[in-house]
């Protein structure tokens, strides 16, 4: 499996429950190579057969076709690509700094477009796989307290479903999971929002979608209809909402 | 016919890919195929009962025999079949049971091609040997030597790679059968109901001897005292003497017919109460002790028939089979695997337990003398993968192994445990196919060629 973002707490707990249960050969792809040795050896030690580094840049655009071509090359066939990269930002600052809103808008949202073109091309010439976007519950109804990273999660999100629908019959499976707030170091400091869940649940819930060979997977469950609610809320009572 | 882009999975419906389908109706157009692969390579594919990813190629080519579908020559005198390799079972028996011959190995379903049949060795419940034994000569499309006729004989080396060799020594194109004489297309059967295991497996050990035909059918979900119980169904063909007289003008009818078709897009229906419900109906409807009562060929042979597409009552995520053999004085294993099983609460719809006398003589065929116990198990229950790995682990030790054929999970480092002969096998396999054009999914995920995992 290849993991793009793979230092991330949910991408971390993720490869952990895989390798438990299929001694995978995983791909770590991420910014900062030195960073990655202790995930890779708590990897090695839950049971995967192999890990290797790579770097990735979300944000270095022009890197991204070449970064694909080595790893497909290097590696062989990949059955399982988990998109994981991602950024919090600072709500506050996004409002006031186009550098900093712009930020989070590339990394998630230009960066996961710019990254799945060729991902996907690859993965259409193998004529199987699995594609799974870590999106979040954020991009479902944007609120005002994080707008800038919730649309770039809505963005990344409506691109995924597109996705999805265009390699119907190709052999390549897409699933999008939407978990709701899960205490990372992404999210740390922040107070914890109503049906919170760590990152063991999520990637318990991702292995299950995968084994059940889900489309859209929430974490938790619930979520899918708190949201389904939030979602067709009149606008007046929703801006009310302590959300 | 032009080439098709498929998704396509095995019998167990899990992990479809998408392969550009050929579906060539002459030996000239296979040779072409093999000749211009595509970059990913090809494999063969018949009826797709291959419960894995055996009879797959993602992004590459599958070349699908089914329409090489014609009896070559047919020597009734001296019972020798000659037939292009997408002929399946059930035409031929349509074909050979009113003269009175049959193939001596039928498996547990009738659609299977006789390419398949041979690319798998596989078995059935006759217990003395496997479907390759019984093949006089083959033809085999490989990139490495062309079209090829080999005997078991003359070109053991290839013969034996060929057979059970999962396709990827080439393309069987067509086979001579050597087939067994029958009376009629009945058989006499005895079936009996077993208390548990030991019960079962004694009544298999001392009288097997007395039929040509033995299988248990194992109540999965029966524990304590009452592990293994088993309904054991054994028979013999049945003689024009065996049968009324008033049956004997039509003993040799063979025209079974297919009622019905399992919906598609329904929800798994299988589930711990379902399967329990099932298994004790299966149980108590089969009589305590029932002898010498008559069946055709396809309700003894071939049960599941009867419902195309029954694979679907596993709902969309599918079912694995795992199936594995345990010489005797391995008893301990079999026990082991169906206790774990009940443990873990995995539903079982049909376990099927039967005894090979004899071995396989291809070198990755699956029979050994010994048990062989076959499980259904959905594909997507929880725990299935840590469950079935540990099972490996004791099977390989036992100095046993897993059937390839049913498999769709097994780890690549188990696999030369469980064939010794792995190494030999790819020696041969590079001679008939020097630049690894043969490739399947099961190759891709076990490395079975040694050509690198992935490839």
């Amino acid at each position: 499996m290849l993991v793009l973002g793979g230092t991330s707490d949910l991408a971390r707990a993720t490869c952990r429950a895989i390798v438990r249960e299929r001694h995978a050969r995983v791909v770590l792809a991420v910014r900062d190579p030195a960073g990655a040795a202790a995930i890779a050896e708590e990897l090695r030690a839950a049971g995967a057969s192999a890990v290797e580094i790579v770097t990735f840049d979300a944000i270095d655009f022009d890197s991204h076709d070449a970064f694909v071509e080595t790893t497909f090359d290097r590696f062989g066939d990949i059955d399982l690509v988990l998109v994981a990269f991602g950024v919090l930002g600072d709500q506050t600052a996004a409002e006031h700094s186009s550098a900093a809103a712009r930020e989070i808008a590339e990394t998630n949202y230009t960066g996961v477009v710019s990254v799945s073109v060729p991902l996907v091309e690859r993965l259409r010439e193998q004529g199987h796989g699995t594609v799974v976007l870590l999106s979040s519950v954020a991009g479902e109804r944007v609120r005002r307290a994080n707008f800038v990273y919730g649309s770039s999660k809505a963005g990344a999100d409506g691109y995924y479903q597109g996705l999805a629908a265009a390699l119907a019959g190709s052999g390549i499976h897409v699933m999008i999971v939407r978990p709701g707030f899960v205490a990372t170091k992404m999210t740390k400091g922040l107070p914890a929002a109503p049906l919170a869940a760590e990152p063991d649940d999520v990637a318990g819930a991702i292995v299950r979608g995968l084994r059940r060979g889900q489309e859209i997977v929430w974490v938790p469950s619930t979520l899918r209809y708190v949201m389904s609610a939030l979602r067709h809320m009149p606008r007046a009572v929703f801006r009310r909402l302590p959300v | 016919m032009e080439p098709e882009q498929q998704l396509l999975s095995g019998w167990g419906r899990t992990a479809a890919t998408r392969a550009t389908v050929h579906a060539p109706d002459a030996l000239a157009f296979v040779a072409d195929r093999v000749d211009t692969p595509s970059p990913r390579g090809l494999i063969a594919r018949g009826l797709g009962r291959s419960y894995g990813d055996a009879a797959q190629n993602a992004g590459g080519d599958v070349v699908l025999c089914t329409e090489l579908d014609r009896v070559v020559e047919l020597d009734v005198g001296k019972g020798l079949a000659t037939v292009e390799a997408g002929v399946g079972l059930d035409a031929l028996l349509r074909v050979l049971l009113p003269l009175g011959w049959m193939p001596a190995v039928v498996p547990g379903t009738s659609y299977v091609t006789v390419g398949g049949a041979i690319a798998s060795d596989i078995h059935g419940k006759f217990r003395h040997g496997s479907f390759a034994d019984y093949v006089d000569r083959l033809q085999l499309v490989s990139p490495g030597a062309g079209v090829q006729t080999l005997e078991p004989g003359a070109h053991a080396d290839a013969f034996w790679a060929t057979a059970g060799g999962m396709g990827l020594t080439g393309v069987i194109t067509q086979a001579t059968l050597r087939l067994q004489p029958v009376d009629t297309a009945q058989l006499v059967c005895d079936t009996e109901r077993t208390a548990d295991l030991d019960d079962c497996m004694a009544r298999m050990r001392d009288g097997d001897h007395r039929y040509q035909y033995s299988v248990a059918w194992i109540d999965c979900l029966a524990g304590g005292g009452h592990l293994g119980r088993a309904v054991l169904s054994r028979g013999n063909h049945a003689t024009f003497a065996d049968l009324p007289p008033g049956a004997r003008a039509t003993a040799r009818e063979y025209a079974p017919r297919t009622r019905l078709t399992f919906p598609a897009g329904v929800p798994s229906l299988i589930n711990p109460l379902s399967v329990r419900v099932f298994n004790e109906l299966w149980y108590r409807k089969a009589p305590r002790l029932r002898a010498g009562h008559v069946e055709g060929i396809k309700q003894f042979f071939f049960p599941l028939d009867g419902v195309r597409a029954w694979n679907r009552v596993y709902g969309p995520a599918g079912l694995v089979q795992y199936q594995f053999v345990v010489p005797y004085g391995q008893e301990a294993v079999v026990r082991y695997v169906l206790e774990r099983l009940r443990a873990a609460r995995a539903p079982s719809f049909l376990a099927v337990l039967k005894r090979f006398e004899h071995d396989s003589r291809a070198l990755l065929g699956f029979p050994r003398s010994g048990w062989t116990l076959a499980v259904d198990v959905p594909a997507a229950r929880r725990g299935l993968a840590p469950l079935l790995d540990d099972f490996d682990g004791r099977v390989a030790e036992a100095g046993g192994r897993v059937y390839l054929t049913k498999d769709a999970r097994l780890r690549p480092e188990v696999l030369e445990t469980m064939y010794p002969e792995l190494a030999r096998w790819r020696e041969i396999r590079a001679h008939l196919d020097p630049r690894h054009v043969l490739r399947s999914d099961m190759d891709r995920r076990l490395d079975l060629t040694g050509r690198g995992r992935g490839q």
